[in-house]
């Protein structure tokens, strides 16, 4: 196996990459696929709350790079899917106790072992986002439909060009179709329009999100939740599979003019 | 060991330390850094450094790799310094400053007396995003969008093959003949010499226009026309 190194990140805080690292890995397990997620978030974790998997931690993320256990003690094996593994993050240290060299160094001892491996990134531009990209082969970058988030998201995307990244992938989320219709949110066209990379996903808003995070049961575990399909939907995508756009009943033509959106890139 | 010793200069300013790298590989300039960076450890941990790399050309993978180095030592590169426009494009692309507070005494020779400067133009073919900033003594050309929080600085005139919607000072040391040109001019705000544009009406059905200072010395707009 050789591991495919997925990062997400977005600027902007809050805008929900816990929440689709969570739901994406629980998706790509669903199918069958060997996934370990490393949160990224050192001094701030709570990939582990989302997932879940809070009570099982043992060793962390800076416990392996400073050599207190084996990279296998440091995998927690998620009590659902029994191929999903969580590499949590240390509470109580911060971001200079990695460095982006020791995450390669991980990712790569790690390449071998799964199928997939999805980082969460902190919030920022700083260490932390550094350090969360620096193994990435693939980067989604996630948005709100806000201005200030998509404002911070293009800096993002202006960072990991110059990193020689290439152009990340975008997942648009929260997206609420109604306020889209009555023009008080920005629509998932205008998003694109600005930032100009290709669209992975649009996840509706959906109350029970909150639940499942809260709970600590990823939505993506749902079969009926739309935000659930939506996150299904891009773990597809990743796979490399062609699946159209969910109908979130919005704009007539929106979604036709999306596809002829994302299907130029 | 000597001479490695002089290859680099370190000053301690303000608000961090600057270091003046002399001339030479910059292979071996980057070692003779590291070098010293490791045997006065205690010295440079946490630091916040200036880079003055003087004419040395430096692309993006250099000094990123560079910075990332740095940062395991716990330094944060915060600006690098350049007379070259190349490295200066590669540290904006990379979100360093270019410009430290107190400027080299060399700066204000190096532009002024240079009018030849003002007839150069720096092409940029990719658009600009929120956090980029090009400064640049002459003309710019954007082949590309200029998106918000993105900004450009030319002392000379800035056209931009797409849409501009973040912030362009044309004509930055005064010259009021500057003009500033776009398919699409729909900026969070506009600068001619000294004067100052909130021009925030969105365009419906974009069309090109031409910014310039009128007789007044009023910033204003035109669409333009085939004549």
């Amino acid at each position: 196996m050789s591991a495919k190194i997925i990062t997400i990140t977005s600027g902007k805080g809050g805008v929900g990459k816990t929440t689709a690292v969570a739901n994406i890995a629980v998706a790509l397990a669903s199918d069958g696929k060997k996934v370990c997620c490393i949160d990224g978030d050192i001094g701030l974790r709570n990939l582990d709350v989302v997932m879940g998997l809070e009570n099982r931690i043992v060793y962390d993320l800076v416990d392996v790079i400073e050599g207190r256990c084996r990279l296998r003690q440091a995998m927690i094996r998620d009590k659902r899917l029994p191929e999903l593994y969580l590499i949590p993050a240390a509470q109580t240290r911060d971001k200079s106790a990695v460095s982006p060299s020791d995450m390669v160094r991980l990712c790569d001892e790690l390449r071998p072992e799964v199928d997939w491996v999805l980082i969460d990134s902190p919030a920022g531009i700083e260490r932390g986002f550094r350090n969360a990209i620096a193994a990435a082969d693939e980067v989604l970058v996630i948005t709100n439909p806000e201005v200030s988030a998509v404002r911070d998201a293009d800096r993002v995307v202006g960072l990991l060009e110059a990193e020689g990244k290439g152009a990340p992938s975008l997942v648009i989320n929260r997206l609420n179709p109604s306020m889209v219709r009555n023009h008080d949110m920005l629509s998932a066209e205008d998003v694109l329009d600005l930032l100009a990379i290709p669209l992975i996903g649009i996840v509706p808003e959906d109350e029970s999100v909150i639940v499942g995070t809260n709970r600590g049961t990823p939505i993506a575990l749902d079969g009926k939740s739309k935000a659930g399909q939506a996150f299904r939907n891009i773990a597809l995508r990743l796979q490399g599979q062609q699946v159209p756009f969910l109908d979130l009943d919005a704009h007539d033509g929106l979604w036709a003019r999306l596809q002829r959106l994302t299907g130029r890139k | 060991m000597d001479k490695q010793k002089d290859a680099l200069q370190i000053k301690g300013l303000r608000d961090g330390l600057l270091i003046a790298l002399g001339p030479g590989e910059w292979k071996d300039l980057q070692s003779a850094l590291l070098q010293q960076i490791e045997a006065r450890q205690p010295f440079f941990r946490g630091a916040r450094v200036a880079l003055d790399v003087g004419s040395q050309t430096l692309r993006v993978n250099e000094l990123s790799a560079l910075r990332d180095r740095l940062s395991e030592q716990g330094i944060t590169l915060w600006a690098v310094v350049s007379e070259s426009a190349t490295t200066e494009k590669t540290a904006q692309l990379l979100g360093l400053a270019t410009r430290i507070s107190k400027p080299r005494p060399q700066e204000a020779q190096t532009h002024t007396p240079k009018t030849t400067d003002t007839e150069a133009a720096l092409f940029i073919g990719r658009t600009l995003r929120s956090g980029m900033r090009i400064e640049f003594p002459g003309h710019v050309f954007v082949f590309g969008d200029v998106n918000p929080g993105a900004e450009i600085v030319a002392e000379g005139n800035v056209f931009v093959w797409g849409r501009v919607r973040g912030m362009i000072h044309a004509g930055s040391k005064g010259n009021t003949q500057a003009v500033i040109g776009a398919l699409d001019l729909s900026p969070i705000q506009l600068r001619i010499a000294d004067q100052v544009s909130a021009m925030l009406r969105p365009q419906q059905n974009p069309r090109p226009e031409l910014a310039s200072l009128s007789e007044e010395g009023k910033l204003q707009a035109v669409p333009w026309q085939p004549t």
